[in-house]
């Protein structure tokens, strides 16, 4: 059961732009509603106006360039997981994409969705982080590209502006050497860790610092210092050591119901050895 | 109020609903009380139904959103006399005992027998952990697709 609201069917970005600005904090962005709709059912959020993003065509699209994929606003976990673009340059992403949630979450959710929503306890963002991937978003001056790390600001808070429709992830091709893993520990809907690696590989070695990025158990994905670890060895098991302890120190854990900060740094160290154990098997 | 056109188990239906009308809501106030709620929250598969062939949680879609799409909820999957396939293997297999998940589980699985006729157990069980049941200890329920896979036309 829902309190009254009315749902606008925008088939722009123009006219989104135009009904946040016409409603302010009286209104909110509605796509697939996965979480949107959570939190109105269970009384933590009320707006008296959404504004539906998915009639809008430009927004449903998924396009590969030679250096970039861009991904629609409307574009859902579903999508992304079977999209055969998708699959062929980002096969990192279409595998986290099949393990969001759950085959329901992931049939109406939207990857934009997840990252706007800015909940901490989701998979996509630590590895989007990690191969750099970017936001865009368009408001009444216009469209700007912002790094996901600075679009999201803190726990379920973003740079989007008041008059600002997020209408794209766009997440740059990896080089051709470049390998890219996501392993995460979960109970139930929500992932307790996950930690993302992407890095060139030159034979068994890193070629350059390979990206590290923990995600769901502090407020905001966190970049590990990597510096020591470039041309390291992928078998040697001190880098193993070595990047476990740099994870663990990158993290603040946040305590709630996935487990204590005590428990959860545990994790980020066994789950950043298992990033690497699954980066070296390719 | 919103007038919305929808096929609803493949009869075409038109219905007046207000914008936070949500799914579940409208199919069980049609009759079709087959759809359960239980969770409320997306996560235990019990509301599960089929909008354009894929799985959503009806508990958490708005109503709005069937319009000008087809909805498919266990109602619709008998024909005539006739159980579908999924419907005979859940009974043959002994998949349920409360049958509240039910209609949830035999959806869910229809939409992944869709799109993989042959899906191996792991797939199954993969497809279907969405989907809680606190009877049966889900042996059952993965025997009963994989049997019914195997019966399809």
């Amino acid at each position: 059961m829902l309190r009254r609201f009315e749902v606008h069917r925008a088939t722009s970005v123009e006219e989104a732009v135009d009904l946040r600005v016409r409603y302010g904090d009286d209104a909110a962005v509605y796509a697939g509603g996965t979480e949107l709709l959570l939190a109105m059912k269970l009384g933590i959020a009320r707006w008296a106006h959404l504004i539906d993003v998915k009639p809008i065509r430009e927004l449903s699209r998924v396009a590969v360039a030679r250096d970039t994929v861009r991904i629609g606003a409307t574009v859902t976990h579903w999508d992304l997981e079977r999209h055969p673009d998708v699959t062929r340059v980002l096969p990192a992403l279409a595998r986290l994409e099949a393990s969001v949630a759950n085959v329901r979450v992931r049939a109406a959710g939207t990857l934009a969705g997840n990252i706007a929503f800015a909940e901490p306890h989701a998979d996509p963002p630590a590895l989007l982080v990690a191969l750099g991937a970017r936001v865009v978003a368009r408001g009444r001056r216009g469209e700007r590209t912002l790094p996901l790390e600075e679009f999201v600001t803190g726990m379920y808070q973003t740079a989007l502006g008041g008059d600002e429709i997020l209408t794209a992830v766009e997440v740059p091709v990896p080089a051709p050497d470049a390998r890219a893993a996501y392993v995460k520990f979960q109970v139930l809907e929500r992932p307790s860790v996950g930690v993302a690696i992407v890095a060139k590989v030159n034979g068994a070695s890193f070629a350059g610092p390979p990206a590290v990025v923990v995600g769901a158990v502090d407020e905001l994905p966190r970049r590990v210092d990597t510096a020591a670890l470039a041309g390291a060895s992928l078998a040697d098991a001190r880098v193993a050591d070595a990047l476990a302890a740099s994870a663990r120190a990158a993290v603040s854990p946040v305590a709630d119901l996935a487990g204590s900060e005590e428990y959860k740094r545990h994790l980020v160290g066994v789950f950043a050895r298992r990033a690497l154990t699954a980066l070296a098997a390719g | 109020m919103r007038q919305i056109s929808l096929r609803l188990n493949g009869v075409a239906r038109t219905v007046e609903i207000e914008d936070q009308v949500l799914l579940v809501e409208l199919v069980r106030s049609l009759g079709l009380t087959g759809t359960k709620v239980s969770c409320d929250t997306e996560v235990c598969g019990a509301c599960t139904v089929l909008l354009d062939g894929r799985p959503v949680s009806a508990c958490t879609t708005l109503a709005l959103e069937a319009d000008g799409r087809s909805v498919l909820t266990i109602e619709g999957l008998a024909k005539a006399n006739q159980l579908h396939p999924l419907q005979q293997a859940f009974i043959d297999n002994f998949a349920f005992q409360c049958g509240f998940c039910t209609p949830g589980m035999i959806l869910a699985a229809k939409a992944l027998l869709d799109e993989r006729p042959s899906p191996t157990a792991e797939e199954v069980r993969r497809w279907m952990e969405g989907n809680i049941c606190r009877c049966t200890g889900y042996q059952s329920i993965v025997d009963a697709v994989l049997d019914a896979a195997g019966r399809r036309p």
